[in-house]
């Protein structure tokens, strides 16, 4: 099956006054219809600006310096603002992390959702485009939602404003949609609701998923496929059981390992020591050499390839080179436990 | 031996909707708190924890009841006045939502300072921005983001500058409302242990808001149940994770996901009957410390 979207090589770079902050380092990866691929990850490895990289929605001090954006065979890398406004609403739809800033505030949460439905269904009569923002704000689970059509963001709690942005993303019927932390503010139980209703509709639709998400709990529910990012690269790629049951690479040890839901009572929790490196000037080795126990001297050296585990499975580790010498994984029994 | 350093009582807020809806976002919630406990509240989106948590920091004014902390009844506009300064300086607020919390046209060394500077603490390394340099480490920051702005940063970055302002002042009481969902997992677990540190090294009390319940159950001593603006179910957390009693914190705990995608992909969700929360009964005692709204028939164990 063709790919619906394809990155290849793609460097991202914020020009600021301290210098180049390099914050997407030679990512690579591609993404079929109908398929869910979750982007985990440190905070501020750049998977908020790889995300809107593809959207094309950086800021001007925003470069693309290298690589290349494919979506539907059309390659994007080059296109400008003019030419993306056309495409963006019938390609991608988000669902950010923080509900507030993607709404608008002066605008009732029913208009809002009403002028997505209009953009996409261009004269369409305004009974109709009210019955479908109804429909609309009753599949995200907003309950009483003619009261609430003409409340305003702020009379909502965390988790009712992430619902009206879902049903303003899911209005456009895109063929990617891109959601940062989605579910994050909802109780656990409508979590899964709303996890379970992005993947029926992506079953229904053919939509596929680009999800951030900290939370592996959430991950394990509906990614087909995770890419682990460190520092602004792709370190480990794979499908969900590949990733949670066979990681590679340190990092993604070290970020199962972090999970409170194994930790003992009483113990502090395991934590990856160090700090990210500074994108201003990331060392010329394995970024996460100085904070790995497993780091090889070639570590500090050399940037390492993706190696292939299966056809499906790579990780950016020299571990995995033939060289190296074979370590355990301090996972028990290949399980996060 | 213990203080109770929070107690509020009978706290009812309403919200206005429309002319003829009013939304009641908080219920007749009573609970205490005792110094140097991280007090968990965890339940449905919507269910009043913000409001509980806006009321107690004096971000609304409660439509009923009292809020006393450390014996000032801080609902009270002259009490509030007369002790404005200890109130102000020993409690603070971590919110859920730090990006509108925090000042776009600040750096995050300023952002740090400004409390401190507002009522003139001198901190004990010296200058302030080393104290701010300090804070911003503990929360996993290097000193090259004290002079960025937050739109430089990203998501869990402007998250970690607003735990550190509100860690600066070495409140005694800190009430965080989702602090960490935005950070990364290994973020989170230092922050986790950061806030351990400070319970036992400094005697902190904490209310912590969240939605992971795997936290919860690692962070908290007590944990209390929010349902349509109800406290339903207060316990010990090892207690309540063990042995829920009320129907919705059943239904809450068998929905906590599961790292492990077989595992995960397998649970089924429970549906619920919402008639099956409504409120027939009083919190009753059910075993030692664990309270739930029970119907008077219908008492477990
Ligand atoms: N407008 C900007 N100007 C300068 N630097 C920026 C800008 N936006 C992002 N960055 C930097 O780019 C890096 C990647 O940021 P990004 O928002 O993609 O992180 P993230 O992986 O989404 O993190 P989080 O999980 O915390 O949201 C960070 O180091 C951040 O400081
Ligand atoms: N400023 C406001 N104006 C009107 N209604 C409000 C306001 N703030 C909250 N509400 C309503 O009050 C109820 C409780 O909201 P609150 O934010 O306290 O819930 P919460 O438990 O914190 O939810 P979440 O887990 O989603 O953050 C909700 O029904 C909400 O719509
Ligand atoms: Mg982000
Ligand atoms: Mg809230």
């Amino acid at each position: 099956m063709a790919e619906l979207l394809e990155v290849k090589n793609l460097s991202v770079s914020f020009e600021t006054a301290q210098g180049e902050i390099q914050a997407v380092r030679d990512v690579s990866f591609s993404l079929k219809s109908g398929e869910v691929l979750a982007i985990i990850g440190e905070s501020g490895c750049g998977k908020s600006v790889l995300c809107k990289s593809i959207m094309k929605l950086l800021c001007n001090k925003a470069r693309i310096k290298s690589g290349s954006i494919t979506v539907d065979g059309v390659d994007i890398t080059r296109y400008r603002e003019r030419d993306m406004q056309k495409l963006r609403g019938r390609l991608f739809s988000m669902v950010f992390q923080d509900p507030m800033t993607a709404l608008n505030p002066t605008m009732t949460v029913g208009s809002q959702i009403a002028e997505a439905v209009r953009v996409h269904h261009p004269g369409m009569s305004r009974d109709a485009v009210y019955q479908r923002v109804i429909a609309l704000m009753e599949l995200v689970g907003i309950e009483r939602p003619d009261e609430r059509y003409g409340l305003y963001p702020y009379h909502f709690s965390g988790g009712m404003r992430q619902r009206s942005v879902m049903a303003i993303a899911l209005a456009s019927a895109p063929k990617i949609l891109f959601a940062d932390e989605p579910t994050t503010s909802l109780d656990v139980t409508i979590q899964a609701q709303i996890l379970d209703l992005l993947r029926d509709i992506q079953r229904k639709l053919g939509t596929a998923t680009i999800l951030v998400s900290h939370d592996l709990g959430v991950v394990a529910r509906i990614a087909d496929r995770i890419a682990v990012m460190y520092a602004g690269k792709i370190v480990e790629i794979g499908t969900a059981e590949e990733i949670y049951y066979d990681p590679r690479h340190p990092y993604t040890w070290g970020l199962m390992m972090a999970l409170p839901a194994y930790a003992k009572a009483g113990e502090p929790l395991y934590t990856i020591p160090g700090m990210p490196p500074n994108l201003l000037d990331p060392p010329k080795g394995d970024a996460f050499a100085c904070r790995n126990a497993y780091a090889l001297a070639i570590d500090y050296e050399e940037m390492p390839p993706m190696f292939k585990v299966s056809d499906t499975h790579y990780a950016a580790t020299w571990l995995l080179d033939e060289r190296a010498p074979k370590v355990t994984p301090p996972l028990r029994g290949g399980r996060n436990v | 031996m213990s203080e109770t350093i929070l107690d509020v009582q009978h706290l009812t807020h309403q919200f206005r909707l429309t002319k003829h809806t009013t939304i009641r976002a908080v219920d007749d919630v009573s609970f205490q708190l005792q110094r140097g406990e991280i007090f968990g509240l965890v339940g449905e989106s919507g269910s009043g924890k913000s409001t509980v948590a806006r009321c107690i920091m004096n971000l609304y004014r409660p439509a009923g009841g009292r809020i006393f902390y450390r014996g000032v009844n801080v609902c009270d506009p002259k009490q509030y006045r007369m002790h404005k300064n200890m109130l102000q300086t020993t409690r603070q607020m971590i919110f859920q939502d730090s990006t509108s919390s925090l000042n776009q046209r600040m750096t995050v060394a300023d952002i740090i300072m400004e409390p401190m500077a507002i009522n003139h603490i001198a901190p004990p390394g010296g200058s302030l921005r080393a104290e701010a340099e300090r804070q911003l480490h503990d929360v996993g920051m290097d000193a090259s983001y004290l002079n960025k702005y937050p739109p430089e940063l990203s998501g869990g970055m402007r998250q970690r500058v607003a735990i550190a302002r509100a860690l600066s002042m070495e409140p005694d009481f800190i009430v965080a409302d989702e602090p960490i969902a935005s950070l990364d997992v290994s973020i989170q677990a230092q922050i986790i242990n950061l806030f351990k540190h400070l319970q036992a090294e400094h005697g902190f009390t904490f209310l912590f808001i969240a939605h992971d319940l795997a936290v919860v159950k690692y962070l908290c001593d007590r944990v209390g149940v929010m349902c349509h603006g109800k406290l339903v179910e207060i316990a010990p957390a090892a207690e309540l994770f063990a042995h829920p009693a009320h129907p919705y914190t059943k239904l809450l705990l068998s929905a906590v996901p599961i790292p492990d995608p077989r595992l995960e992909r397998a649970r089924v969700l429970q549906t619920f009957d919402p008639s099956d929360l409504q409120d027939t009964g009083e919190m009753r005692e059910i075993c030692r410390d664990h309270f739930a709204r029970m119907p008077v028939e219908g008492v477990p164990h």
